[in-house]
């Protein structure tokens, strides 16, 4: 059995097999041919990270080096991956979620042209690959090959339909808010480098422990680096300054949505701090930077969620809330907290946009949820797995998300209260924007058109079984981390990652009962705003938003500050630059030398009078002048 | 031997073209021409990889103590592979264009690629500034006869501006001969020089002015972005996509090693210009609205990180701008077919008058977006390995702690607009709605797909394992920093 | 007879010369004050070359010779230049009548 990790690179290029052959083939294969390998590589790549799931539970982890990307003098950078506790979790949840995301989309996209059907089915499969090849990367430089590469596949994906324009701006900002993110952690990663002189995350973690002679992190190294990385995690990831693109994100098909936001992309910048938790152990201010924009994150988005009518862009904003949980555990020291999210996030959020996505294709591709209402009785699967959803986001036990958020919470409250009470508020908030989404679109009366109606149906079995796997996922998916509190030795999922992730240090420890009472807390709040949420929206009827609400709606304007501030002062610089500088100050200056020779040999131009004694006398004249030089002036 | 048939096959060839009066023939000849010399660089580089084939001395000028000494090196081995690689690929993806007297045309190419595989493999200072001078002439008249509608204004600024570049470096040439023992041009004894501070300064400027006009460096940039828009497209390839690396090699091989301690010391002043370069041509760059032009102000801010990363003085660097005058040279070239593919068809250069050509030209689009993404170093492309070394010897550069920080943010910006105006550009032209220009849009022909094609292997090829051109530049690199290692230099003055 | 009778004869000669060509409009007077100036300095010359002569002729048999033969350099020189000159200016007296070189402007254009 050794040899499952002998073979774990079969796990990224199976994907990347699929994405050529796809990618080259689109217009010869058939659509169900299409299907079939691009679904195909993702499920063998699953089968084979369970495998070598197995292998890691057994002890066994493995550095798999092939070859020597860049070696330049003393630097290092080895292709190689790196198999053990914490990939091996996001292999199987990226592998696998990624799978029913596949299949998903073999029905949901059947109707575009077979030729756009294999890009699509490429694309999904060059996504998963980039995912890949980021979680098994031995060093920071192939964890940053899959980052950019996420980035790109998301930019490709959300520019899917590329013949509306807003789309490909959409695809646009993704790329470039990710750059900005990217470029923080290059610095980074060169800052690593002249520290460590090494980019392999079990050297690098060696120096920072001291292990290593000759070479050190001074405290203010560690912090420059971790911050640095938790920039370029903000824009992976979504966080406060940079999360404005992944709401934009929706322009993508809803399965892609389902892809960046559950399996892949965004959980890349909790992967990677999970990855550093040595490092970021060391630095204090950074932790409380990372604390803190996380719960700021979490609160902003779920405001703005609260008053949003675009199916996706609430279930967009609930997963920038949601990611600002996990930054919120990753702050607080809690990292298994945040995997232990992204794992549980993953089920839920991809059963909720999956579930989005049948009720897009049941309505004819109508997003506005104001325009739904009373699905529930034509769309029973759906509904009853979108309810799933929602109760395992809200946090009511025993669902997945209970204990996965309850972690969290405690890890804030044995931080700071303040900390706690905020987050508490937020998931109150995420209980009520995730009910209000439901009963507007499932309960009442249908608002839509007639047309619409008429064609309201339950979808097929390629997107109901998904939703059904993912539904089941999403209420036993949290048995993996029960709190010591509830069960003695429940917390298989901290224990299996110890060896990577040292377990938290608890500030204050609480005590059992404390912790009974804040479960008991968080689920009663939460539940006082679902029978809210009932009351208020259960026959919804639509209504202008006004005050403050409007704020709400329109997103704080965040986009239209940054806007101001940042990309039309730089489009003016630029127009400045371009008419000004370079025409009349530099090329300026430049002809100006031209001219200046010009104007010079048209006035010296004069002396050319042709009249020959003119010459002759100015010969004379300058011949005297010589000889006057010459034998009375110079000695 | 090698390098006397990477001069001289292109040199006899071109003489040839002239005098062959058929244009169909001019052209095959042309790229039979280039394709030979590919094979030679390519032996070069495998079977003949060894000191007795790649250096040639023979006498000439021997009273003024110039020899014809060539030899290729670590570098000269990546320029001239991409020198021979270019050209067929150029005559091949402009195989449908038509020029009038197409055989002067070839010709002078072919001239001009002599030229330039002499400024690549020189090693003597006389015979270097005759090789420069040599692949100009070409590049002159190619643009003049062949260009666009303000051509002769264009190609006269850029005449002027190189020419003014390449009389001061005649001066520092003679200068520096002058104080050498034995009054020679050799590199070698250039490289024995130890000139006092004072006069390395002085003598290092006019050496810097000629190569930064060349590359070129913000400010000595206003002729590139007219020549490239005038220039026919198949000048324009060689314009950007070799020609600059002569001033980026001017650096490494003939002022760096010349004068460590000025270039030490005027390090901060190159590298802030360079920078300024970068942020300035990429704001410029997202404004412009001639693809031809955001190309070229693309270009000056590529070339600028490159620039920095020289000055930067450490191994990273050195072994990064190697490498990515390589790749760099691929990537642009590949770009420039596409917009001569564009131009042709469509007859504008206006990104306004673009659009949706994804619809009409998928594999075009393809192309194209590879070559662009790998033109902003996406990783797993050509340019990332280069990129991730430039940047990283930034952040080590022989300055202080402030400037190489400041440098590396600032430079770093310069990836973020980079990405801007690719992707703004590939929007306009290939996503949205067709344009009355492009509704009857075809896709690209089988000759534009085979050159592509073969840029994008070698942009995965050396994507994915750019070890193996960092193999090539790595004993060179490590001569030269070794050389320009500062502190013994300054101790001994 | 000292050598300073000889220079300040050829320096009168020659201002002569250029008084001549400076202020006279008339082609073939003009080539005549030239003549009249390279005949001061072949007159300097001689003098010269014998004055060397004189001086060095205990050691050198013919030293001083070289001036006399720049003479005759001088002189072949000037034979040419009358020929070409004087054919110029019966050229020019055929175009425009004239021998008046302030007619000679037309470089100007």
């Amino acid at each position: 059995m050794q040899n499952a990790l002998q073979i774990v690179y079969l796990i990224p290029l199976l994907p990347l097999i699929g994405f050529l052959i796809n990618g080259l083939g689109r217009k010869h294969l058939s659509k169900s041919l299409i299907g079939l390998i691009g679904s195909g590589v993702i499920l063998a790549s699953f089968v084979l990270s369970i495998w070598v799931f197995l292998q890691v539970k057994g002890g066994n982890t493995h550095i798999a080096h092939y070859f020597n990307f860049i070696k330049v003098g003393d630097l290092t950078i080895p292709f190689a991956f790196q198999i053990d506790q914490l990939s091996s979790v996001f292999l199987l949840i990226i592998t696998g979620v990624g799978f029913l995301i596949h299949v998903y989309s073999t029905s949901y996209m059947h109707e575009e042209k077979t030729e756009h059907f294999g890009r699509y089915f490429a694309y999904l499969n060059l996504f998963v690959f980039s995912m890949l090849l980021l979680v098994m990367g031995a060093n920071y430089v192939i964890l940053f090959i899959g980052w950019e590469g996420v980035g790109l596949c998301s930019y490709l994906l959300i520019g899917y339909w590329f013949k509306k324009p807003e789309y490909n701006k959409a695809a646009n900002k993704a790329f470039i808010m990710n750059r900005i993110g990217d470029l923080a952690f290059l610095i980074a990663i060169f800052w690593i480098i002249t520290r460590a002189g090494s980019v392999n995350f079990n050297d690098v973690f060696a120096v920072a422990k001291g292990e290593v002679e000759f070479r050190a992190f001074k405290p203010v190294d560690i912090t420059v680096v971790t911050l640095l990385l938790f920039i370029g995690a903000t824009g992976k990831s979504a966080q406060i300054p940079l999360y404005t693109w992944l709401p934009d994100a929706m322009a993508g098909p809803t399965p892609v949505s389902a892809l960046i936001h559950a399996a892949t992309m965004v959980t890349a910048g909790i992967y990677m701090i999970a990855r550093s938790n040595i490092l970021y152990s060391m630095s204090a201010v950074t932790m409380n930077v990372v604390a803190y924009v996380g719960l700021a994150t979490a609160l902003l988005a779920a405001t703005i969620a609260l008053k949003q009518n675009d199916i996706k862009k609430v279930l967009a904003y609930s997963t920038v809330s949601q990611l600002g949980f996990m930054f919120l555990a990753l702050g607080t020291g809690n990292y298994v907290a945040a995997v232990f999210h992204v794992m549980t996030h993953a089920f839920f959020k991809a059963l909720l946009f999956l579930g989005s996505g049948s009720v897009i294709h049941a309505m004819g591709g109508e997003q506005d949820i104001r325009n739904m209402g009373g699905l529930s009785k034509k769309l029973t699967i759906t509904y009853v797995t979108f309810l799933i959803g929602c109760i395992a986001i809200s946090g009511i036990p025993p669902f997945s998300g209970f204990f996965s958020k309850d972690a969290i919470l405690l890890s804030a409250f044995e931080h700071n209260k303040i900390l706690y009470g905020i987050a508490l508020f937020t998931a109150m908030l995420t209980a009520f924007y995730m009910f209000r989404l439901l009963f507007i679109t499932f309960s009442g009366k249908f608002r839509g058109t007639q047309e619409q109606e008429h064609h309201l149906h339950e979808s097929p079995a390629a997107i109901t079984i998904p939703l059904i796997i993912l539904a089941v996922l999403s209420i036993v998916g949290g048995f993996v981390g029960v709190p010591e509190a509830l069960l003695h030795g429940g917390d298989r999922l901290g224990e299996f990652l110890a060896p990577v992730i040292a377990p938290a240090k608890h500030a204050s420890p609480v005590s059992h009962n404390t912790e009974y009472g804040l479960m008991a807390l968080s689920s009663i709040l939460v539940i006082i705003m679902i029978i809210f949420a009932w009351f208020k929206f259960r026959n919804y009827r639509r209504s202008e938003a006004t005050g403050f609400g409007k704020v709400l709606e329109n997103k704080w304007y965040v986009d239209e500050l940054y806007d101001k501030i940042i990309v039309n002062p730089l489009h003016k610089f630029g127009g400045f630059l371009k008419s000004v500088i370079e025409k009349s100050v530099i090329d300026g200056l430049v002809n100006g030398v031209g001219k200046a020779v010009n104007y010079g040999s048209r006035q010296l131009r004069l002396l050319q009078s042709g009249q020959a004694g003119s010459y002759v006398l100015l010969m004379v004249l300058s011949m005297l002048l010589v000889f006057v030089v010459q034998f009375f002036l110079r000695k | 031997m090698i390098p006397v048939l990477l001069i001289l096959l292109p040199l006899l060839t071109g003489l040839v073209t002239f005098f062959i009066k058929d244009e169909k023939t001019a052209r095959s000849w042309a790229l039979l021409a280039s394709i030979a010399t590919l094979a030679v660089s390519l032996l070069g580089l495998t079977v003949m990889n060894d000191a007795t084939h790649l250096a040639h001395k023979a006498q000439w000028l021997q009273t003024i103590g110039s020899s014809f000494s060539v030899k290729v090196d670590g570098m000269g081995q990546l320029l001239c592979l991409l020198t021979a690689i270019s050209f067929p690929l150029i005559f091949l993806s402009t195989w449908h264009s038509n020029y009038k007297k197409a055989n002067n045309f070839f010709a002078l190419m072919l001239l001009g690629q002599a030229g330039l595989m002499g400024v690549f493999v020189a090693m003597d200072a006389l015979l270097f500034y005759f090789f420069w001078e040599l692949a100009l002439i070409p590049m002159y008249f190619l643009a003049s006869q062949w260009g666009g509608e303000k051509r002769i204004k264009a190609t006269f600024k850029f005449f002027i501006y190189t020419f003014v570049g390449s009389v001061l470096m005649l001066i520092g040439i003679l200068y520096l001969q002058s104080k050498t023992p034995d009054h020679s041009f050799a590199l070698q004894s250039f490289y024995n020089l130890s000139l006092p501070k004072g006069t390395q300064n002085w003598v290092f400027w006019l050496f810097f002015v000629a190569f930064a006009i060349k590359m070129p460096v913000w400010p000595f940039h206003t002729w590139q972005p007219d020549a490239y828009e005038q220039s026919p497209t198949a000048t324009t390839m060689v314009l950007s996509g070799i020609m600059v690396k002569m001033g980026l090699l001017g650096v490494i091989r003939w002022l760096m090693p010349v004068l460590p301690v000025a270039s030490y010391q005027n390090g901060d002043m190159v590298m802030s210009m360079a920078v300024v370069g970068i942020v300035y041509a990429s704001l410029i760059a997202i404004r412009s609205d001639d693809i031809k032009r955001l190309i070229a102000y693309s270009s000056i801010a590529h070339i600028g990180l490159m620039c920095m990363a020289l000055f930067a003085e450490n191994k990273s660097g050195m072994q990064g701008v190697m490498i990515q005058m390589f790749n760099h040279g691929i990537n642009i070239i590949g770009l420039w077919i596409m917009v001569e593919v564009i131009e042709r068809q469509y007859g504008t250069r206006k990104l306004s008058e673009l659009g949706g050509l994804a619809q009409k030209a998928p594999v075009m689009a393809i192309f194209f977006v590879i070559v662009a993404l790998a033109n902003i170093a996406l990783p797993l492309t050509n340019a990332f390995a280069g990129e991730f070394l430039m940047f990283n010897s930034l952040l080590s550069a022989k300055t202080s702690y402030l400037y190489a920080i400041l440098f590396t943010v600032f430079a770093g910006l310069g990836i973020i607009l980079a990405a801007v105006y690719t992707l703004n550009m590939i929007r306009k032209i290939f996503f949205g709605e067709l344009t009355a220009l492009t509704a009857n849009a075809q896709d690209i022909k089988l000759n534009e797909k085979l050159v592509m094609g073969i840029i994008v292997i070698l942009v995965f090829w050396f994507g994915v394992y750019p070890q193996a051109l960092l193999n090539i530049t790595d004993e060179l690199s490590q001569v030269l920093v070794n050389k320009m290692e500062i502190s013994h230099l300054l101790r001994k003055q | 007879m000292p050598i300073n009778y000889y220079i300040f004869l050829s320096i009168a000669l020659f201002a002569i010369g250029i008084v001549g060509v400076l202020t006279r409009r008339n082609a073939i007077i003009i080539f005549m004050c030239i003549e009249l100036m390279l005949n001061a300095v072949n007159l300097l010359l001689v003098a010269f070359s014998k004055m060397h002569h004189a001086a060095n002729a205990a050691v050198n048999a013919t030293a001083g010779s070289d001036g006399q033969l720049f003479v005759f350099f001088i002189m072949v020189v000037a034979a040419a230049e009358v020929s070409v000159g004087l054919a110029i200016i019966v050229m020019m007296y055929r175009n425009i009548h004239s021998v008046d070189v302030n007619f000679l402007n037309r470089l100007k254009h």
